[in-house]
């Protein structure tokens, strides 16, 4: 665990997503105390200073109701990242389990999982969220049910590969000679080879759930105001571009800043984790 | 019967099976929410009675499978029902919008391949130079923004500080061209009308490469990981041992073995575009079915929703196949599949 | 006397590291005269593989490579040539076998299709007719039986030894002066490296072919040499003709080699305590062998 810290920090890339990452996590939680306007997240108005440029002490300027944007997108993260951390939570376990027993049992538990699993996968990930978000009412949480629900199937198609190859080798065989249970083989002989490409899958993941999650409520189709929210924010600015620019551009270039350093990270991650195979 | 076929047999099966775990999926869910459907369609000054007739006539006072039936039987008929937000049979409606979108989403494929691959091969070939370096940061990039960041990007570059593109639609109002395929760029030929094609082409460019960067950073990182791996591999290294020139070997050498596993992905890729092309259709007004799904969502209009979301999944899932024949096609193992003594 | 087709003299190979300067190549030389067959001996690691590479030029391009020393082909010094006279030299003049045949075949294309590439160096307009009929020939001195099948074939449809076969085939199709044979036949079945041996060892002897022959499997060496360096981390421990290394090895590395095991995988040498200097340096030369132009 060291070892790989000590070389992500060595490499300007990783290391850049490193800090990429740090400063998201550090503003989510503690928004609260690095926020100018901490209270800016809620429904509060202030006419007097509504859509004005970046200048002091509105570094990012002020969106339609006079609050300031920058606060606004540090309490943002935080709505990200929880949703991000919830979806992966619940996601991969399910995911994982699955993949699993497909891979591992064979026949027609093979069989039935893994069209199951199919499809999910072939509804493109975006439209299958965005139906469930449609059909139900928008909410945080209804969110974070939809995303995962698209979720968990990336993660039974990554560990389905990697069991069924697994399946042959000869520590499984060891171990059904010896008369262990399957949820024994699967949970504690086959799962801990498959940890590193779930860990780095649910680095890359964290940013891409942040990804899609802005895309849903750029759609209207997230949280609701007044709660902050990067892709309502986009879309809410979107309508009065190219004058008030800051109102789309910088909640959007927080969405890439977030994302970009969770794939800067999970792909240095993939490249030691690889390696060291 | 050849490999090839059997495969595209055997794919065209499980691809049935799926779509009707699909349609079931999606029937499911549109059922089971809460809230009336028929209450949310007529709104709330419709009259009891009115309710009970539109509630009867959708059957939705019927067990989940029997109505489910009904779906199937319809379906059948080629009847997807009528859109309660357009009041139009929704296999009219997609119809109507479902070319706007296939033309975005092939634009946008042949600039992912055209531009991405070319990027991921010089990536790989001067591999860690500031060329190597500068494409992969460029298409890391791409892939962390959602469509519509990229795309309210290039409107502002490109659109607005930069008046180079138009900022909405598919054609200037100036042309009206006679519909023959719904593809803009093909009826415009057909016509004989080059200013008109001109314009439509114009119109593609910011929204078909807001579309497609995300997926040209995927080609690019792609191309460059497998060909790098590729690189590695002893048959390079014994192409090298017999001078072939190193641009022959990049090319011919290289690439071939490496689209391979490349190819799943960038199929995968491009039918994610089916889902991005809803965000770009928002920025830029784009009349397409996609901008349609998102209407019919948030009025949650139940026909059209399932219709939809049917449509895109058989267009996923038809993707998918192409792609599995064109890696069979490509990989000679596959095509092959017998081993000679 | 002819210039010896290969002279390596005093070859010194680093690499650049995170972690500083590695030191793979300490300065060997030898050299190979022509219709020899010189085999390199010694464990993986050794520095046999990399030598092969540099005299081929295929590790110059690394950036990482810190190369000193000579290394003269007939005469010629490489070192100081352009790299594209270099470059002309590689499949022509001299060519390389590898250990895994099936893996050193592009997947994607037929034994013809590569064949062809491989005649074209030689031969830049060689139409396809023409080229076919060349690789046909050559495939039937390799005692290939139905050679116009294998060269519309696949190499993972073709087995481990036929594979084999047609590399050398190739390697020798342009006549080259210097054939390079990195533990060939390793990745094959014992009886069918034997075989093979046996077939390329007659090839070379028809086109009076100079071989380094890399390997680590003293039989195999036995069998095939006309002369062997022994190598042990990077430097060239001793040298002599292959009935006198075999009857009478005077180095201690040679001799925990020859005792070691044999075993099908050829692997498993214990490791020598290399504290005394005495043991590096200076190598043991036996009689008759001394490098061309070195004092007696």
């Amino acid at each position: 665990m060291k070892r790989t810290l000590t070389i992500l920090i060595r490499n300007p890339l990783s290391l850049l997503g490193l800090t990429l990452v740090a400063l998201v996590v550090l503003s989510a939680l503690f928004a609260d105390f690095i926020a100018p306007f901490p209270e800016h997240r809620g429904a509060v108005v202030d006419f007097a200073n509504f859509n004005r440029a970046p200048e002091w002490p509105y570094i990012f300027g002020t969106d339609l109701v006079g609050r300031d944007l920058f606060s606004r997108i540090l309490y943002a993260y935080r709505i990200s990242l929880l949703l991000g951390i919830v979806v992966l939570v619940i996601a991969v376990p399910i995911g994982v389990t699955i993949g699993l027993a497909a891979g591992y049992l064979g026949g027609w538990t093979e069989f039935v999982l893994m069209r199951v699993t199919d499809v999910f996968l072939s509804i493109p990930p975006l439209v299958l969220a965005m139906s469930m978000m449609g059909l139900l009412e928008p909410t945080l949480t209804n969110g974070m049910l939809a995303v995962t629900a698209m979720w968990w199937p990336w993660y039974t198609r990554l560990v389905y590969n990697l069991a069924r190859s697994e399946r042959e080798e000869g520590y499984v065989l060891a171990a059904e000679v010896i008369g262990a249970g399957k949820a024994h083989i699967m949970f504690r002989e086959i799962l801990p080879n498959c940890v590193p490409s779930i860990l780095t899958k649910m680095t890359l993941d964290l940013g891409f759930v942040i990804l899609i999650a802005s895309s849903l409520s750029f759609l209207g189709l997230g949280v609701q105001p007044p709660t902050p929210d990067l892709g309502s924010m986009v879309a809410d600015g979107s309508k009065y571009l190219p004058d008030s620019w800051w109102l789309t551009v910088f909640p959007g270039l927080a969405i890439l800043v977030a994302v970009f350093g969770f794939n800067l990270l999970g792909d240095a991650l993939r490249e030691i984790l690889g390696a060291e195979q | 019967m050849s490999p090839v076929v059997r495969l595209l047999v055997k794919r065209l099966g499980i691809s049935l099976i799926v779509l009707v775990g699909v349609s079931m999926l999606i029937f499911a869910i549109a059922r089971v929410i809460p809230g009336d459907p028929a209450r949310i369609a007529l709104g709330p000054n419709a009259s009891a009675e009115q309710v009970e007739a539109l509630r009867d006539r959708l059957h939705l006072d019927e067990p989940l499978p029997v109505q489910y039936g009904y779906f199937l039987a319809d379906l059948a008929r080629g009847d997807l029902g009528v859109s309660l937000y357009t009041n139009r049979p929704v296999m009219a409606d997609i119809a109507q919008f479902l070319p706007a979108t296939l033309e975005l989403i092939i634009v946008a494929g042949i600039m992912m391949i055209g531009i991405g691959l070319p990027l991921g091969v010089l990536s790989a070939r001067y591999r860690g130079s500031w060329v190597d370096n500068g494409v992969r940061l460029v298409s890391l990039l791409g892939v962390s923004a959602p469509s519509f960041v990229w795309a309210v990007i290039l409107m502002l570059l490109f659109a607005f500080f930069l008046p180079i593109f138009p900022i909405a639609g598919r054609i200037s109002d100036a042309f009206a061209v006679p519909h023959a395929t719904g593809f803009l760029l093909i009826d415009t030929l057909l016509a004989g009308n080059l200013r008109a094609f001109g314009s439509a082409a114009w119109h593609i460019v910011l929204p078909a490469f807001a579309l497609a960067l995300s997926g040209i950073g995927q080609a690019a990182r792609l191309t460059r990981s497998n060909m790098v791996e590729t690189y590695d591999k002893p048959y390079i290294e014994m192409a090298q041992s017999y001078g072939f020139p190193e641009r022959r070997i990049a090319r011919r050498y290289a690439f071939r073995p490496s689209l391979i596993p490349s190819l799943t992905i960038i199929g995968l890729d491009f039918a994610a575009m089916l889902g991005n092309a809803f965000l770009v259709e928002a920025v830029f007004a784009w009349p397409g079915l996609s901008r349609y799904g998102v209407a019919v969502i948030l009025r949650k209009d139940l026909n059209a929703i399932v219709g939809t979301v049917l449509v895109i999944s058989a267009l996923f899932l038809i993707v998918n196949i192409v792609v599995d024949l064109l890696i069979a096609f490509i990989n000679p193992r596959i095509r092959l599949s017998q081993r000679a003594s | 006397m002819t210039a010896p087709t290969l002279r390596i003299e005093d070859l010194v190979l680093k690499f650049r590291t995170y972690s500083g300067m590695v030191d793979v190549l300490h300065g060997i030389s030898l050299h190979i005269q022509k219709g020899e067959r010189v085999a390199l001996v010694g464990e993986s690691g050794s520095g046999k593989s990399v030598t092969a590479r540099i005299v081929l030029g295929l590790l110059q391009s690394l950036r990482t490579a810190r190369i000193s020393g000579h290394v003269d082909f007939e005469g010629r010094d490489l070192m100081a040539m352009h790299d594209a006279e270099r470059h002309r030299l590689r499949g022509t003049k001299m060519s390389m076998i590898f250990q895994d045949p099936t893996s050193s075949l592009n997947p994607v294309y037929t034994i013809a299709d590569q064949f062809r590439e491989v005649l074209s160096r030689a031969e830049p307009g060689l139409t396809e007719a023409a080229a076919r009929q060349k690789a046909v020939a050559a495939l039937t001195d390799v005692a290939i039986g139905e050679p116009e099948r294998v060269l519309d074939s696949y190499a993972f449809q073709l087995s481990g030894g036929m594979n084999q076969r047609v590399m050398i085939a190739m390697a020798l199709a342009n006549e080259p002066s210097l054939l390079i044979a990195d533990e060939p036949g390793t990745a094959l079945d014992v009886t069918v490296q034997a075989q093979t041996l046996r077939l390329m060892g007659e090839l070379v002897e028809k086109h009076h072919t100079s071989v380094l022959f890399i390997s680590h499997n003293l039989g195999v060496v036995r069998e095939f040499a006309d002369r062997v360096y022994v190598i042990y981390k990077g430097r060239i421990v001793e040298h002599a003709m292959t009935r006198d290394l075999f009857e009478n090895p005077r180095h201690a590395y040679t001799r925990a080699l020859m005792s070691a095991v044999p075993r099908i995988t050829g692997g498993g040498i214990p490791e020598i305590d290399d504290a005394s200097p005495d043991f590096l340096a200076p190598l043991i030369v036996h009689e008759g062998c001394a490098e061309p132009g070195a004092p007696v």
